[in-house]
């Protein structure tokens, strides 16, 4: 696993979790997020290349419901935990130069 | 006949299209709440839909079955897939994830046969979760300048199928036939409704240009495209506007652009400097699907004939050209199926698909006029007791009273047969009264005709079928 | 506290000889007298956990049986959705939210009379092995207050210790049971994955979490999973198979059963703990049993494995704290600032350091290099376990490399504190059952924990095993 991890790198990975670092914070992750790449470089020495990865410990399959209605939340209960409700709606404040 | 290439100072354009379309289904792709459009806002949701803490998605087994249909009209392999995560922040995308398919999609290597000959390959049709829907308060209406947004989440969860084509458009034209083609095999098959205005069809386009033989242009991914036509004018603008740049000197940036039906222009919409990083994995909260080769085989026999097969029948059956407007027209609003039944129950093919053509463009894609009805309103037709224009009108007076007789109602308007022997005798008075004309009509100058059939409409006060007016001045021409 | 209470309980509750209210009045008890000490708890539920014990009397009153559980005071970690009582993941960002929905645990434990006396402290979003991660304060050890439960599930397990509750449950996604159970000295299950519902219980490595239950002895943590396993058609990743009785492997003893030893362990294990595993080993073949030596040479790699897929699922799942729909929310111009000023705010140090290295495993041109290689080391822990387990039955390992620690010693270096999970997580990647079951003590007194291994779904197995042990530790005291 190559170069260690820069602070570039890192708060480019802040931005994309929506975490905000300071420098003092950003230096700090650098460090730790470094040391721990380092010691999980111990997989490195495996060969894997032949080897399927393994996204779960059971080979489900198919596992599907039938399209049949159920019932929904309620709409007021469920506005009473939002924190900016407005008309039946969840309020954000303006969305900018995020358009997915 | 394909559609006519565009070129533009010397340069074509590239364009494949992703098609979004929802599919009619009662439910949501990962829960019970209904698929419905139009409710009172935040009304079909559970804490799927919501992305709630502990929520878990359990996968629609209909939803499957529809974006098989889907795969299967376009020719695909449909295989085992997975669902993978496509993680981004976005208010309307409530986990901060849609569940999506990324390396392994249900249905890949298709092809749409257009109607001029042409065909667009499709790389791959696969399922995936809609968003919700965001209202921008203050300000303009749109997201720049807005005080806030609100955000409705009925429509979060709703089961998409991305259609994503091959970069295999060349023009304005044939972009359009695609859509259109598209919309007409998804709606045969019963998976959508796929009404672009009501979103439940999206279409976006990825448009390059380049002198042809060169690699790859930059590409820039077109939105908000509202209709089938809109789609050729976005592509031509957009095709346009990057030639403009190119023969100007300056590079085309990768971003995605907003086309604005109202100034008839694309605009910025965000750049892609700052790289998406959608960080797909596998979703572990669900499971493969595995369609098996009994399941593929029962989606299969249960399709309906496609489009492009229908207009084939329809035109062998009317003696129509298959992609003239007629047999398009029909088969788009799917009332091939109600000709064939008029020409079983012995009506003309070739009357039939004017008359259903014309008459019931409004009155629904469903007839409630029996076929019988209107294949015996044909026979007076074409029997000479009916012109065109009174079959026409029976058949408007039908079309209020199905149940009616059209041998009444013609008898009611007094739409009369002419004897046979009173318009032979017209024609020849009509030949005695323009012998100029009626030589010129010998001569082989078909202008002619209309002077003799005129005369004789006029003596029969319209009731003749010019049709059979036609006829015997024909046969009354020396050979 | 080694004797069994829960079925003791539910036999008197349903034989009409004890009354629930009575039971619960105990443990209450005992929570007002030392609750404040420990900390175990988020929430106690007095006053609703009155009125259900009332409606159970009532229910045996009636001549009707409220079920396996009959007034059971039973206590749930706070990351499994309770309706309309908080459940907060020990987290700021959902400190006041209270769950439109009850998690299917919750329901199978309603539908067996259990009485929920409350919601039990974690480490925030159950990432840590200390409960020290709390944006609560950290839970302590009751049976020695100085230091630490072990974690995630501290709360749970110092809640059984100590007597608040007759059982609890946790979850488990990397030792999160039997570390803690190890820790505090009772008994902790993680069950085949698949075989308890994650339906309700918040997400935090969705492919590695498991519920289950923490007891005082085999016996009741036989009776309790049973209780919560089954098939949950509402969890995709649900076995859809019914459960088996445990009963008969309470007393089946251990007789011809081949007991693996892993040669190739990772070291680390102090001296103490390794002590009483290796009497664990006597014991079992004193009592009829195999050892049989066996390699499993991923074993080394599954605390990289685990630490790469973990946090890559857990970026995932906790992206949905945005404070759009429910949670805190931190107000800032726009959404982008909002997003980033509230989960700032909301998630302490550890969430976020697990996010960014999740994050940061699973983007563009790192995914190979990290997540996708995790993956595969994962298989090879698979691999590696199913050929063992063509020779052994079950194997044995310590549950965790220590008796319980001090307060602060580890939170400086979180690596420190991720080999606390060193022995629990290769079950996790394998989805294996696994539990710990208590076996002596070691260093101060201190209880050390012997973890039993099993094959998938391997279940009456590991129990038989846990059961002998439990037998061969009473009778050494
Ligand atoms: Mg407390
Ligand atoms: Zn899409």
């Amino acid at each position: 696993m190559s170069d260690r991890i820069t602070s570039e790198v890192v708060a480019k990975v802040a931005r994309l979790s929506r975490l905000d670092l300071d420098d003092a914070e950003l230096a700090a992750a650098t460090a730790q997020l470094g040391d721990m790449l380092d010691h999980f470089a111990d997989i490195d020495a495996l060969d894997l290349s032949s080897v399927e990865p393994m996204t779960q410990p059971f080979a489900l399959v198919n596992v599907m419901r039938d399209d049949v209605e159920q019932p929904t939340l309620d709409r007021d209960e469920v506005l009473l935990a939002a924190p900016d409700p407005v008309d039946g709606r969840f309020g954000v404040p303006p969305i900018l130069g995020i358009e997915p | 006949m394909s559609a006519a290439p565009w070129m533009h100072e010397g340069f074509e354009m590239v364009v494949g299209l992703e098609v979004h379309v929802e599919l009619a289904t009662a439910t949501k792709l990962f829960s019970g709440s209904p698929n419905r459009f139009g409710d009172e806002p935040n009304t079909n949701i559970d804490p799927v839909t919501l992305g709630l803490p502990g929520a878990l998605p359990v996968l629609n087994r209909q939803a499957v079955e529809l974006a098989m249909r889907i795969g299967l009209a376009l020719g695909c392999t449909v295989q085992e897939c997975v669902f993978a995560r496509k993680n981004y922040f976005y208010p309307d995308m409530p986990k901060a994830y849609q569940i999506s398919q990324y390396d392994r999609p249900l249905n890949v290597d298709g092809r749409l046969d257009l109607p001029d000959g042409s065909s667009v390959g499709v790389e791959r049709a696969h399922l995936e979760e809609d968003t919700g829907k965001s209202t921008h308060i203050g300000g303009s209406g749109r997201i720049h300048g807005s005080e806030g947004s609100l955000i409705d989440f009925n429509r979060a969860g709703v089961p998409l199928v991305e259609i994503v084509s091959r970069p295999d458009i060349s023009s304005p034209d044939q972009a359009r036939l695609y859509a259109a083609e598209l919309r007409a095999i998804l709606v045969a098959v019963g998976a959508s409704d796929a009404r672009m205005e009501e979103g439940s069809m999206r279409v976006d386009a990825n448009v390059s240009v380049r002198r042809p033989g060169e690699p790859l242009g930059t590409r820039c991914e077109i939105k908000n495209v509202n209709s089938v036509r809109s789609l050729g004018r976005a592509i031509d603008y957009e095709a346009r506007r990057q030639v403009a740049l190119i023969t100007a000197g300056e590079s085309i940036r990768q971003e995605t652009r907003h086309w604005d039906e109202a100034d008839g222009r694309t605009h910025t919409l965000r750049t892609k400097e700052d790289a998406d990083d959608y960080r797909y994995f596998p979703e572990p909260d669900l499971v493969p699907v595995c369609p098996d080769a009994a399941w593929i085989d029962a989606v299969r026999a249960s399709l309906p004939p496609l489009p492009a097969q229908r207009r084939q029948q329809l035109a062998e059956a009317t003696g129509q050209a298959i992609d003239g407007e007629a047999v398009m027209t029909i088969v788009e609003r799917g009332q091939d199926a109600y000709v064939h039944a008029v020409i079983a129950a012995g009506g003309a093919g070739e009357r039939a698909v004017i008359h259903v053509k014309e008459a019931f463009a409004e009155a629904g894609i469903d007839p409630a006029l029996p076929a019988a009805t209107l294949a015996s309103l044909i026979a007076m037709e074409t029997g000479g007791q009916l012109t065109a224009t009174q079959a026409k009108t029976v058949l408007a007076d039908l079309i209020a009273q199905p149940n009616g007789d059209p041998v009444a109602i013609a008898a009611e308007r007094g739409f009369e047969a002419m004897a046979s022997d009173e318009l032979e005798a017209m024609v020849d008075a009509a030949i005695a009264a323009d012998p100029d004309a009626w030589e010129k009509f010998c001569a082989g100058e078909g202008k002619a005709m209309g002077a003799l059939v005129g005369h004789v409409m006029k003596a029969s006060r319209g009731q003749a079928d010019g049709k059979v007016v036609t006829a015997l001045l024909q046969a009354r021409r020396p050979t | 506290m080694t004797a069994g209470q829960i079925r003791p309980i539910a036999n008197s509750v349903r034989s009409g000889a004890a009354r629930a209210v009575d039971v619960l009045n105990g443990y209450l008890a005992r929570i007002d007298a030392r609750e404040a000490e420990i900390n175990a708890f988020n929430l106690v539920l007095h006053d609703e956990a009155r009125e259900r014990a009332e409606v159970i009397d009532a229910e045996v009153a009636a001549g009707r049986d409220p079920g396996v559980l009959a007034g059971v005071p039973i206590a749930l970690k706070d990351n499994m959705c309770t309706r309309g009582v908080p459940t907060t993941c020990s987290s700021k960002i959902l400190q006041d939210w209270r769950p439109p929905y009850d998690a299917t645990v919750v329901q199978r434990l309603a539908a067996a009379g259990a009485v929920i006396v409350g919601k039990t402290n974690l480490d925030e979003f159950a990432m840590g092995s200390s409960t020290e991660n709390s944006a609560f304060g950290p839970t302590r050890n009751p049976l020695d207050v100085t230091r630490v439960p072990g974690g995630s599930s501290g709360g749970s397990a110092a809640a059984v210790a100590a007597g608040f509750a007759a059982g609890s449950l946790g979850s488990d996604t990397g030792g999160s049971i039997r570390q803690p159970a190890a820790l505090c000295g009772v008994v902790g299950v993680k069950p085949t994955y698949g075989t308890v519902s994650r339906l309700g219980l918040v997400a935090f490595a969705s492919s590695l979490d498991q519920i289950g239950p923490f007891t005082t002895d085999v016996a009741d943590a036989a009776l309790l999973l049973e209780a919560i396993a089954g098939h949950d058609p509402g969890d995709s990743t649900s076995i859809p198979k019914p459960f088996p009785s445990l009963e008969p492997s309470l007393t089946r003893g251990v007789e011809g059963l081949r007991i693996g030893r892993i040669t190739d362990l990772p070291g680390g294990a102090d001296a103490d703990v390794q002590a009483r595993v290796d009497a664990a080993f006597d014991a079992l073949a004193a009592a009829g049993a195999t050892i049989v030596d066996v390699t499993i040479p991923a074993f080394t790699y599954g605390l990289t494995a685990y630490y790469l897929i973990a946090p890559a699922e857990a970026s995932s799942n906790l992206a949905r704290y945005d404070g759009v729909r429910y949670g805190m929310r931190v107000a800032a111009a726009d959404t982008n600032a909002m997003y980033s000023a509230t989960r700032s705010a909301g998630f302490g140090p550890e969430v976020r350091r697990r996010i960014m290295l999740g994050t940061y495993a699973l983007s563009a041109g790192y995914y190979d290099a990290y997540y996708g290689k995790a993956l595969k080391v994962r298989r090879l822990m698979a691999h590696d376990f199913d050929a063992a387990y063509a020779d052994v039955d079950v194997v044995l390992t310590p549950a965790s490399p220590s008796v319980a620690f001090p307060f602060g010693s580890k939170t400086s270096d979180p690596l420190a504190m991720y080999l606390c999970d060193t022995y629990t997580i290769p079950s996790n990647l394998t989805g294996h059952p696994a539990m710990s079951v208590p076996f002596g003590t070691g260093a101060d007194g201190l209880p050390v924990g012997v973890q039993v291994l099993a094959p998938a779904l391997g279940e009456a197995t590991m129990f038989a095993v846990a059961a002998e042990l439990e037998r061969a530790a009473g009778a050494a005291q």
